[in-house]
């Protein structure tokens, strides 16, 4: 069973330089074009559900980066609302990604523990995570913990999965090579089966990051969260706010590329000098 | 380092694949084993080499019995590409079983760089082993092999995916290697003429299930051995035609 | 290992999972009003499976998922087919993509509530909003992967760029379309959860829980409905995976890879 394998985002082979530059052209012309009609129909139409880009845009530098320089340009808002839900992703990603490396290992390592955990682990996967909330909402209550606990095991799941199957996938004759050279179980780990099974790795930390994202915002948007940006996203709501709707679902869509792309980076430049199969 | 084996036997579940196979290879020894395919003689060499246990008979090196994979061994499979690891460079590959020995990183990178200019891989040091030619990779993996200065080596069919060429440099490399180290080798391969020109001595393991021994034959050649001249000797062209005959007979 | 002795070990870790879960239920670390034992919640859950009131949720939970999906199908399959064999369309459309795509589409939630309400349609809307990425994406790239050979011996046959897409390239790329589906399917039952569970009222699964959650002592039920999900979420996903085996069986699992 692959399933947690399957993923959007495929990285796209490198195009020949003069074909890579004209699509690039390309690119930039159909966004701009994209923008300006959208622009002007909104003008045009004066809709109040969906406010010209321009003001989207200007609302969003207002309410985040209207800040001082010494504060990286953040504003209050900024500081409060953006800095806290990136402090829970980041914590909630990284207990998953540390604990989901490391229990995928000890899972993948053994036939046994394998087939052990597996039929579990599949159930933990398959649950779709927002059902989660509620439960960590009654053991933690709101605040940070209980966020900080849905967004780590909701994530955990794909890293885990994924690092198990790269793991059990570690060429048996290289496993062998191992055995002849002696290598000790850390070296084993650190020089055979980590850089084997990176590509399984990273498939599940992409997968757990999007589900980061979502769960951060998720966990923001229920009764009872004092900050962030899913709080200014139902606070917007109950407001009927809908410049700031589009300006938080802006910045949403901001950072989660940058998150990807951040991702992405770390990927190429970790199984960058392998074999490209 | 006499490696000796004793009414050896080997079993997958109820299927037969070695039987009572005893054979002695002294201290220095060049020995090849021949077969045709699925006759075990992989079998052979990854029970010798610990990585799996006998089912009958026992395995000694200098009256040692083996019961895991013993120290001073080193292995050379065929399938390059895949023994190699890809995520490390040349030269980390052949240093990484120096890491058994204490040896502080410039230490170890000196004398994989040592190992790799014996094996006639200067230069590569900082590439990974797929931006290498097949031929290039096995030099790679017998450097690693060789870095820990190994007392019994195992090559199962080293050069069996190499073109012509390649693996008569490769051979070469072999006798080079041995005349100067002399350490034990066991040299597994489906060539006949390969055997024979690299062996001390030739065994035949007859065709599966429960392969054994069918012929045992001591490699007596005049002079140093040279690609084109040895294969063209009487006594060459003899060897090769009885350990021919036995294996197809077999 | 043999499939038998698998089976009996996944068995013995599910036994343990839940010895686990009913042992720290009774320990009463946590206190026990919050988290009952294991066996109050499986009682629970399968007393629910008789609740007419439950069963017309779960069935509203359902048929919101199974239209959006389709919808999602609907649109992403032929977009996906366009764009695929379309570079210049594709390299411009892209960059649309690219930027919708990363957003977290529970975010929409908001937006979308205010635009039409908190009924079906939201729902609806926002499941076929998120299922469509992979289905496209998975589309657009299995016909990158279509063997080029085949195509040109059509073509040398004199058959026409359309009959190409439809003979060649569509049946060699269903294996791809067919992965994306199946991950589209566990997005779209997140975002059903996670729609209902913030509307608060109607009916569905995830409403049930949201409002088990307020009640005194409602965490028995609020984990019984987790047990409801997980089971649907694994019983959607092997019907998937078998469907998917049985329909193509010579595509390796490494068709969805990354």
């Amino acid at each position: 069973m692959s399933g947690g394998r399957g993923t959007v985002g495929h990285p796209q082979p490198a195009a020949r330089p003069a074909f890579a530059w004209r699509h690039a052209v390309l690119r930039l012309v159909v966004l701009l074009v994209a923008l300006g009609a959208w622009q002007w129909g909104a003008r045009a139409r004066g809709s109040v559900y969906f406010p010209p880009p321009s003001r989207i845009a200007l609302r969003a530098q207002e309410l985040w980066f209207s800040g001082p320089a010494r504060h990286a340009f953040l504003s209050a808002a900024g500081i409060g609302d953006v800095l806290p839900s990136l402090g829970r992703m980041a914590a909630g990603f990284g207990i998953a990604a540390v604990g989901g490396i490391a229990a995928g290992v000890l899972v993948g390592r053994s036939a046994w523990a394998y087939a052990l955990c597996n039929p579990v682990l599949q159930f933990a996967r398959a649950v779709p995570p927002p059902a989660l909330v509620p439960v960590f909402v009654v053991v933690f209550a709101f605040g940070a913990p209980m966020q900080i606990a849905s967004i780590a095991f909701s994530a955990v799941w794909p890293v885990l999965i994924n690092t198990a199957e790269g793991v059990r996938a570690t060429d048996p004759l290289r496993l062998d090579v191992a055995a002849v050279l002696r290598l000790n179980p850390f070296e084993r780990l650190r020089f055979l089966l980590l850089p084997s099974a990176l590509p399984h790795i990273f498939a599940g930390l992409r997968l757990s990051l999007s589900l980061s994202l979502i769960l951060m915002v998720f966990s923001e948007l229920l009764p009872g969260t004092a900050n962030g940006i899913g709080f200014t996203l139902t606070d917007a709501q109950s407001r009927s706010d809908l410049l700031t709707v589009w300006a938080a679902l802006l910045l949403l869509g901001v950072l989660g590329h940058l998150l990807n792309t951040a991702l992405l980076a770390v990927e190429r430049r970790m199984t960058g000098r392998r074999r490209p199969t | 380092m006499t490696l000796r084996l004793d009414a050896l036997g080997q079993r997958y579940g109820d299927h037969p694949v070695l039987h009572d196979i005893t054979l002695t290879v002294p201290d220095g020894q060049l020995l090849c084993v021949v077969g045709p395919s699925g006759c075990g003689k992989s079998t052979l060499l990854r029970t010798v080499a610990g990585l799996q246990p006998a089912r009958e008979g026992t395995i000694t090196l200098d009256d040692a019995p083996v019961t895991g994979v013993p120290d001073h061994l080193a292995v050379v499979f065929q399938d390059y590409g895949r023994s190699l690891f890809p995520w490390l460079t040349v030269r980390d590959n052949v240093a990484l079983p120096l890491r058994r020995r204490g040896l502080a990183r410039a230490a170890r990178r000196a004398e994989a760089d040592r190992i790799l200019e014996r094996v006639g891989l200067d230069g590569t040091a900082r590439r990974h082993p797929w931006q290498l030619s097949g031929g290039m990779q096995q030099r790679v993996a017998i450097a690693r092999a060789l870095v820990c200065r190994p007392s019994l080596l195992l090559m199962d069919e080293p050069f069996g995916s190499l073109d012509a060429q390649t693996r008569e440099d490769l051979e070469d490399l072999l006798l080079e290697v041995h005349r100067t180290d002399a350490t034990t080798i066991v040299f597994v391969t489906h060539d006949i003429d390969e055997s024979v020109y690299v062996g001390d001595r030739v065994v035949v393991l007859s065709p599966g299930p429960a392969s054994r021994v069918v012929l045992d034959l001591p490699v007596e050649l005049p002079g140093k051995r040279d690609q084109i001249g040895t294969r063209r000797l009487p006594e060459f062209v003899a060897l090769r035609s009885e350990v021919g005959r036995v294996v197809r007979g077999a | 290992m043999k499939r038998r002795q698998e089976l009996a070990l996944g068995g013995l870790g599910v036994l343990l999972a839940f010895g686990a879960c009913e042992a720290v239920g009774r320990a009463g670390i946590v206190r026990r009003g919050y988290l009952p034992p294991a066996s109050e919640v499986l009682a629970r859950a399968v007393e629910l499976a008789g609740d007419s009131a439950f069963i017309t949720g779960i069935v509203a939970t359902l048929r919101a998922w199974a239209l959006g999906l389709g919808l999602a199908i609907v649109l992403a399959v032929p977009l996906g087919l366009l764009l695929g064999s379309v570079p210049i369309v594709d390299s411009a459309v892209r960059v649309i993509v690219e930027f919708l795509r990363p957003l977290p589409s529970v975010a929409l939630i908001p937006l979308v509530s205010l635009l039409l309400g908190t009924g079906t349609e939201t729902k609806v809307a926002l499941i076929v909003y998120a299922s469509v990425w992979p289905i496209l994406l998975n589309t657009i790239h299995g016909l990158g992967e279509t063997d080029p050979l085949a195509k040109d011996t059509l073509r040398a046959f004199g058959f026409g760029r359309l009959s190409v897409l439809l003979r060649v390239e569509l049946p060699a790329t269903a294996p791809f379309i067919a992965a994306g589906v199946r991950i589209s399917a566990a997005i779209a039952l997140i975002l059903a959860v996670a729609t209902e569970i913030l509307s608060g009222f109607g009916e569905g699964l995830g409403i049930f829980m949201a409002q088990a959650s307020l009640a005194t002592d409602g965490t028995r039920d609020v984990l019984a409905g987790v047990l409801w999900a997980g089971t649907i979420g694994l019983t959607v996903n092997s019907v998937l995976v078998r469907a998917e085996r049985r329909l193509f069986p010579w595509t390796p699992d490494r068709r969805a890879a990354a």
